[in-house]
């Protein structure tokens, strides 16, 4: 009845209230229909994994959370405790896995270098800082400050030998050193690879392809066993620095493969207006060419150094003792025997975290970076 | 001095600075300089050495390739004992890496299109489940997804020595911590007709697909050459095996004192790097062909779709061989990754190239720079080879553009 | 490419530092530490505790090294290193002795250019396997899984021992004892196959230790031995009487506990006297304090007392002296006179 009145009710144009949708084209259930049951195949696929999900997170978050120990003098009291992971063990070796054996007293350097380490990737990272320009200044001078921050021996402050680095602190320094340091390194075999000299060019596709042909692993084995020969009798070199040299002309060659294509992107006309205007080499690609080369190959070169930073766990196979490699040491302890699940399940969050952070960013960058060509 | 030339008129510069401001050759002096310092550079570290070697006493020989390795080998696709040479060693070894990495590759191939696939699935769940799980698997170490598995094979698996029910399959095939123990074929005598059977099946599969398109192009008319394939090298084998009068004995693994004996085993480390490598880089796949299939214009869906294609056959026969140009590229570096990630076996005890040359060997003997070089020719030589082969193929399906 | 070569230069003149070759002991002296080389982690030879401490038989070595070249025990720099890298580690100057469970073996001082400098632990390679398996003789493991570490001896060992009994195995290469001990225990392998002392350290760890057996074969003779340098006299001298200098204090009756006193008022025994350095200058022979032996005895105490403290029987990995006793009481422990 009052539909009907509604019906022959009139209105002024523009005050007619809205209607409800029909009935399956908006609301949950329309969303279930279309997402989760659109056809037979559909519906079996959702109820199959629905299925599926069932049987498996509830007895993992059990085991994670709800039936977790987290204080625990011991494996066996964990035991008592309850059924599920014993994150004691995690939680008495924490400061033991980011400072590893760093002196307990100088651990103010590794957070003061820390801290600054983030003000220094402000900056670089989002290009709206106030004042930027000091900020990436800042950020050039960061590695200057944290080489001195973290060995010390000099300016007052007590020398700490890089045998007492280790644990998250270790994957940092290697992960940050590989990148700041191959970058510039990979420009410069990017460059030389597509350079008109054909020495410096077949120099560099011979050292590029050689470390993109072997793995990681064997080059730190090259480091750790045979880079002493090659050096004159007699001298001595840091292990850690030996692994980093490595690490750093093993990421430049895939930079300079990221940055070549970043290099082929752009287009031809601005090399030869940049001729044109009279520029030499460098100027034109310190002027023209790298500035936007490098605009578009930054999700690549982040892309490049989460990979370097997962690979930083490598270190353990020929015995620094990163995150995993003192975790796994850690196993040794005989008070916490068999909690390997544990150990491997924070490494690998910690990991995530960082790794999946970087990713996201990468991805807000090929975003901003878009420049209209949806489809 | 110089300001008294600037005086007057333009600069007059000298034959050797003139020569310099020369584009050509400036270059030619840059590259002869390269050369120079090249040379010096290696002239230097190759008198280190030798200098090295020599204040040590040791000699640069490899020599030691043909002496007795007397360790043992856990899997082996060769003949192998402890009384046999380092160079055969290595050989296992070599044959245990590209093992690895062969199955890796086929796997993670298999397993990154069907989560590409499913990454793109209009079903809301299976998209999302599919997206953590590639999230998840892609940020965390190769080497902990290794030792994970490796961790859960070992643990969660049963023993041999009283296996439950689950993972005795009807008494043939064991599913143990120590492995998969399977029957392993006898081959007796006739047992080649059914290999000739076999490959007379692929040349037969091979022809029958051509002729089938010759059709398909003439007519229109479509065969069904998978399901004739799969029944050509299924049948004729079997054909094969049954006319020659069964000759292939089996061999099934029987319970012992401490193991299962006989049979084919896959062990737990071999099944732990295969699984942990095939899922990691199968993760990444997932990602290159989720963006090849994205990369294909929409026009492309919807015209197949006018044409009253499903959505399957749209992807199959539409889609990915347009997609396939976008792909290939990038999956020839996955594929080099699996391939350089496989030395990270030396963390479970898997014996591959790095584990017996480069590990063991290496140990015995001390030559650490004849093995390394060694090693580090074998991965060498393999990325190119893998680089070579998939060029080839991305020139194969770029010919197919018209 | 040339930044490189001259990056890489300026790297070399920046942290090189020259003169490894020529005397460790200068070499020591002037950096005011001893770099040891152990292994990532024994229980009770070398392994670290909660704070990040090096502990253990081996560690106490190293100590005992430091308070002999430079008076203070705590100047020691602890090198990890893995079976494989062990030699690398010392053959490039980064280590200067290698106090780590390494057997003595003709191939590692002859050809690998190690000098061995005596044996602080006579060992053997033993098996260890779970009782409820009922084998009593190594000669009954036909057929079974066999974990062992890859890059040492006992690999070298096993293949020989059980080929030439003609036994079929299944070896399971493992890189660490930690790693060995987790499998074993999952039952990835039936034994478990090291240096005795390893095995008994490593079942020390477990939870029900009652539960497995070592069975009575000993199939290899393992002197574990320090290692230092080939061609380097001086400095293998200094480690090769530190180690004889614990032995003869034990010998002596010289103690931790006692050595104070001994310098303080010394005896009529002038053996005990040359020692401890209140009589002669075998000190300077060596190029060390006059005071070396006392500095070693009062920072870790005599042979006898650095077994009993680590690795002896009240401890949790209850080893008896067996051979290492001291040769007056039936065990291989000999020390050449102090003369």
């Amino acid at each position: 009845m009052s539909s009907q009145d509604q019906a022959v009710q009139s209105y002024a144009p523009g005050e007619h209230p809205d209607l409800p949708a029909p009935m399956l084209t908006s609301g949950p259930l329309f969303w279930i229909k279309e997402n989760l049951a659109s056809s037979w195949l559909n519906i079996t696929l959702t109820v199959i994994t629905a299925l599926f999900l069932f049987v498996v997170i509830p007895p993992l978050l059990n085991w994670a959370f709800l039936d977790a120990v987290y204080v625990a003098a011991d494996r066996n009291e964990c035991r008592e405790l309850g059924s599920g992971a014993c994150w004691a063990f995690v939680s008495e070796r924490f400061t033991f896995f980011v400072y590893a054996f760093y002196p307990s007293g100088e651990r103010w350097r590794v957070d003061l270098a820390f801290i600054m380490l983030i003000l220094a990737l402000v900056p670089l990272l989002y290009d709206k800082t106030p004042y930027r320009g000091y900020g990436l200044i800042y950020a050039c001078l960061y590695p200057f400050i944290a080489y001195w921050l973290l060995l010390g021996g000099f300016f007052g402050l007590e020398e700490v030998e890089t045998h007492a680095f280790g644990g998250i602190m270790l994957n940092m320094v290697i992960g940050i050193t590989g990148i700041a340091c191959s970058l510039p390194l990979g420009i410069l075999l990017a460059l030389g690879r597509q350079s008109e000299m054909p020495v410096v060019r077949m120099l560099c596709v011979v050292f590029i392809e050689f470390f993109r042909g072997v793995p990681l692993i064997t080059i730190l084995f090259v480091a750790s066993t045979m880079l002493s020969y090659f050096l004159p009798p007699g001298s001595e070199f840091d292990l850690l620095l030996r692994v980093l040299i490595m690490v750093t002309l093993f990421s430049a060659a895939y930079l300079a493969e990221v940055i070549r294509g970043g290099l082929q992107a752009i287009p031809k006309g601005q090399f030869e207006a940049s001729d044109s205007m009279g520029l030499k080499y460098w100027q034109s690609m310190r002027l023209i060419v790298l500035p936007q080369a490098l605009k578009i190959s930054i999700p690549g070169i982040v892309n490049s150094f989460i990979g370097l930073f997962k690979d930083t766990t490598l270190v353990l196979i020929i015995g620094l003792l990163d995150l995993l490699g003192l975790g796994k040491s850690a196993l040794a302890d005989a008070k916490w025997t068999g909690l390997s699940n544990e150990i491997y399940l924070s490494v690998a969050v910690f990991f995530f975290i960082c790794c999946f952070s970087m990713s996201r960013y990468s991805l807000y960058l090929e975003r901003k970076l878009e420049t209209g060509h949806e489809r | 001095m110089s300001s008294i030339d600037m005086a007057g008129g333009p600069p007059e510069r000298n034959p050797i600075a003139r020569l310099w401001y020369d584009k050509e050759t400036r270059s030619i002096i840059m590259q002869i300089l390269t050369i120079v310092l090249l040379l010096t550079f290696f002239g230097v570290i190759i008198n280190n050495a030798v200098e090295n070697l020599r204040l040590l006493g040791k000699t640069f020989s490899f020599s030691f390739l043909w002496t007795e390795a007397s360790y043992d080998i856990n899997q082996h696709l060769i003949e192998y004992t402890s009384t046999s040479t380092h160079l055969r060693a290595a050989t296992v070894g070599i044959l245990n890496t590209l093992l690895v990495a062969v199955c890796g590759i086929i796997l993670a191939t298999i397993l990154g299109f069907i989560m590409g696939v499913m990454r793109l699935s209009p079903n809301w769940l299976i998209n999302k489940l599919v997206y953590c799980v590639i999230e998840f698997v892609r940020n965390v170490p190769v080497l902990l997804h290794i030792l994970l598995v490796h961790g859960l094979v070992v643990h969660a698996l049963p023993q041999p020595r009283g296996l439950p029910d689950w993972a005795n399959f009807g008494d043939l095939a064991f599913l143990t911590n120590r492995g998969l123990f399977m029957p392993s074929p006898i081959f007796e005598g006739g047992s080649s007709a059914i290999l000739i059977a076999f490959i007379a099946a692929v040349g037969f599969s091979w022809w029958f697909k051509r002729h089938a398109k010759k059709i398909q192009d003439d007519t229109g008319r479509v065969l069904p050459v998978f399901w004739v394939s799969v029944g050509a090298i299924i049948g004729l084998p079997l054909v094969a095996y049954l006319v020659t009068g069964m000759p292939i004995g089996w061999e099934v693994p029987q319970q012992s004192t401490f193991n299962l004996r006989g049979g084919m085993v896959i062990r737990p480390e071999f099944m732990a790097l295969w699984l942990a490598l095939s899922v990691y880089t199968a993760c990444f796949i997932a990602e290159i062909v989720r963006a090849g299939i994205l990369a294909v214009s929409k026009g492309q869906w919807e015209a197949s779709q006018a044409l009253g294609a499903s959505r399957g056959l749209t992807l199959k026969n539409v889609v990915i061989p347009q997609a396939l140009r976008v792909i290939v590229p990038p999956l020839t570096s996955q594929y080099l990754n699996i391939t350089k990630n496989s030395s990270l076996a030396i963390a479970i005890g898997y014996m591959d190239v790095v584990a017996t040359i480069g590990g063991i060997s290496l140990m015995q003997t001390g030559k650490e720079m004849e093995t390394m070089i060694i090693v580090l020719m074998f991965y060498l030589i393999v990325s190119l080879l893998i680089s070579a082969v998939m060029n080839w193929f991305n020139q194969r399906i770029k010919l197919v553009e018209r | 490419m040339k930044k490189l070569l001259l990056g890489a230069s300026a790297a070399i003149a920046m942290f090189a530092v020259t003169g490894a070759q020529a005397g460790t002991l200068d070499d020591v002296k002037a950096k005011g530490e001893v770099a040891c080389v152990v292994s990532t982690g024994v229980a009770g030879f070398a392994y670290t505790d909660a704070d990040g401490n090096w502990k253990g038989f081996d560690a106490d070595f190293c100590r005992a090294t430091a308070a002999a070249v430079l008076g203070d025990p705590n100047k020691v720099k602890f090198v990890t290193s893995t079976g494989k890298t062990r030699f690398t580690i010392l053959n490039s100057g980064e280590g200067d002795v290698l106090w780590r469970n390494t057997t003595w073996t003709y191939v590692r001082d002859v050809d690998v250019k190690l000098a061995f400098q005596g044996v602080n632990y006579y060992d053997g390679q033993g098996f260890m396997v779970p009782k409820k398996l009922g084998v009593s003789s190594a000669k009954e493991l036909d057929g079974a899984s066999v974990c062992i570490q890859t890059g040492t001896t006992t690999e070298l060992n096993l293949a020989d021992y059980f080929r030439s009994n003609g036994i079929k195995y299944e070896p399971v290469p493992i890189e660490t004892n930690d790693e060995a001990r987790t499998n074993y225990l999952a039952g990835r392998c039936d034994v478990y196959t090291t240096d005795a002392s390893g095995l008994a350290a490593t079942r020390s760890t477990f939870e029900a230790p009652g539960d497995h057996v070592l069975l009575p074969e000993i199939i290899s003779k393992e002197p574990l031995g320090p290692a230092t340098r080939h061609g380097d006299d001086n400095w293998s001298d200094v480690v090769r009487w530190v180690l004889n200098a614990t032995v003869t204090a034990e010998e002596l009756g010289v103690t931790q506990a006692n050595v104070d006193d001994m310098v303080k008022n010394p005896g009529k025994n002038s053996e005990i006297n040359r020692l401890l350095g209140t009589e002669g200058e075998l000190g300077a022979m060596l190029g060390l304090n006059k005071d070396w032996a006392h500095q070693v005895i009062k920072a870790v105490g005599n042979y006898g007392e650095i077994f009993e403290r680590n690795i002896g029987p009240k401890t949790p990995i209850g080893l008896e002296r067996g051979l290492n006793a001291l040769w007056s009481q039936g065990g291989l422990i000999y020390s050449p006179p102090f003369r």
